[in-house]
């Protein structure tokens, strides 16, 4: 049977490691986010050259699974670049999900720019307004809107796959959970508060998220 | 806000098919001039590469001080082309993420850098002339087609233009709103805004036009007064064009 009183035991434990978790996640979705709306710009903008170079990056983040990104990163990439020698897990964990993710993000971000209705673009250089000028005052605002669901469907994601940080020796809540269970043979126990944690945050960021998809539907009534 | 206006030997070819088979139009400061003709005789077309949001292969486009050669135009010329030139779309074509108001202002503040103070007391004039004084801070998706079109026409106006471009404002818009539209461009007209007006409308092109064009694949047929090309059109094809809309 389940030790209640132990996975009762665990629940401060693996609470002190929230903040470390919610930090890879805040951190790097933020990072995404500006490199996904980059990425998407070039591809939509057709910028030559680097529309090829960003289609190629888009396609291996999206092709290869994360774990492997990761192990690259942590593992592979220090024997090649000096600079990375030192690099610690937590880094490498925000690098690698920033990339994986960003290049996910990049190709929704590019769809809601495309959602934009073709018309308005025209209407904003007929009054004179750069590319720069009429991306961020138009296009941007309005595909940001259509991107937030699936947005935020990433960043739950997210916050999911930060536990592979576990595997470049990050103690995380599935390293701490790892941890625990190791010591006290009770891996049920562990993995089950583990997940009960993961599930918890998940569900509050779902109710935010049908919060704000309603206060977005709201704003401008289409 | 009144300059002469040149267009010589404007050509657009769409991939093998030349589309404006070189243009040539002149008008005067304060001339309205109405082009008609069948669909896809490129009138669209026209009006879209002189505010470059289709870029002419060759010819010149000279407003005032401002002349550019098409084939070599580099960005900031067409930008300042573009500041000078208001295009009102069929469609109306506003942005969706700002009010009425904005709409207008965004040339203002955006392009010009004025203030938003400066801008928005702008803004509060145009949507009194466009009657939509009340209406400012609605969104265009809360706005009749007719309302949308004239925030369209107040967006344009507020560039002051030298020269103002309509490709067929009412023809997207249900028959209740045609008139309040017409009637605003009416009184646009009045304040001698030059200004090239592409319509289907024939009574309202005869009405406020000083000269009527009569475009037919890609070519300048027939141009003159209202009273002749309506009454008296040398050209048989700007007979037959006219037999035909009746
Ligand atoms: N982006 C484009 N690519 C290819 N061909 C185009 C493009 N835009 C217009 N054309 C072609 O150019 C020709 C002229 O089109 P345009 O829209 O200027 O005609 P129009 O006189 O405005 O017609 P209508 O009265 O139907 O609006 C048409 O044959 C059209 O198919
Ligand atoms: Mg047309």
């Amino acid at each position: 049977m389940l030790d209640i009183a132990y996975m009762g035991e665990l629940v401060p434990v693996i609470a002190g490691y929230v903040p470390l978790t919610l930090f890879m996640a805040v951190v790097a979705m933020a990072a995404a986010l500006v490199l996904a709306a980059i990425l998407a710009i070039v591809r939509v903008l057709r910028l030559p050259v680097l529309d090829r170079i960003v289609a190629v990056f888009i396609s291996f983040f999206r092709g290869t699974p994360l774990l492997v990104q990761l192990f690259l990163f942590y593992y592979g990439l220090p024997q090649l670049l000096a600079f990375m020698t030192n690099i610690n897990g937590v880094t490498a964990a925000i690098f690698g999900l920033t990339l994986h993710f960003a290049a996910y993000m990049a190709e929704s971000i590019r769809g809601a720019i495309l959602g934009v209705d073709r018309s308005q673009w025209e209407a904003a250089q007929s009054i004179g307004m750069t590319q720069a000028q009429l991306l961020r005052r138009i296009i941007l605002p309005q595909a940001a809107r259509i991107a937030a669901p699936t947005l935020m469907n990433y960043f739950i994601d997210m916050i999911k796959s930060t536990s592979l940080a576990f595997t470049l020796g990050v103690t995380e809540m599935m390293g701490a959970a790892q941890k625990e269970a190791a010591g006290s043979f009770l891996y049920l126990e562990a993995f089950l508060v583990v997940a009960l944690f993961y599930w918890a945050i998940v569900e509050v960021l779902s109710v935010g998220q049908r919060r704000l998809e309603l206060r977005l539907g709201k704003a401008v009534a289409r | 806000m009144s300059c002469e206006i040149r267009i010589d030997g404007l050509v657009k070819r769409f991939g093998g098919s030349t589309v404006l088979n070189g243009i040539d139009l002149h008008l005067k400061p304060g001339e309205r001039v109405a082009i008609i003709g069948p669909s896809g005789t490129g009138k669209s077309t026209l009006l879209r590469c002189l505010n470059f949001l289709d870029r002419p292969d060759e010819g010149r486009i000279t407003l005032g001080d401002l002349s550019l050669d098409a084939a070599r135009a580099h960005r900031d010329e067409i930008l300042a082309l573009r500041r000078r030139t208001g295009f009102v779309f069929q469609n109306y074509a506003l942005f969706a993420n700002k009010t009425a108001r904005q709409n207008i202002m965004e040339g203002l503040t955006t392009v010009r850098g004025w203030p938003e103070a400066k801008a928005g007391a702008r803004a509060d004039a145009i949507l009194r002339q466009i009657g939509l004084g009340d209406r400012g801070d609605s969104y265009p998706a809360g706005l009749s087609g007719g309302q949308q079109q004239r925030v369209g026409i107040g967006r344009a106006m507020a560039l002051e233009a030298d020269l103002m471009l309509f490709d067929e404002p009412t023809s997207a818009l249900d028959p209740e709103w045609v008139g309040e539209v017409l009637d605003l461009i009416r009184r646009i007209a009045g304040g001698r805004q030059t200004m090239l007006i592409v319509t289907h409308e024939m009574q309202f092109a005869r009405e406020i036009a000083d000269r009527v064009v009569f475009m037919e694949g890609g070519r300048i047929v027939e141009q003159g007064p209202p009273d002749r090309i309506f009454g008296a059109a040398e050209d048989e094809r700007t007979r037959a064009f006219l037999r035909r809309v009746g």
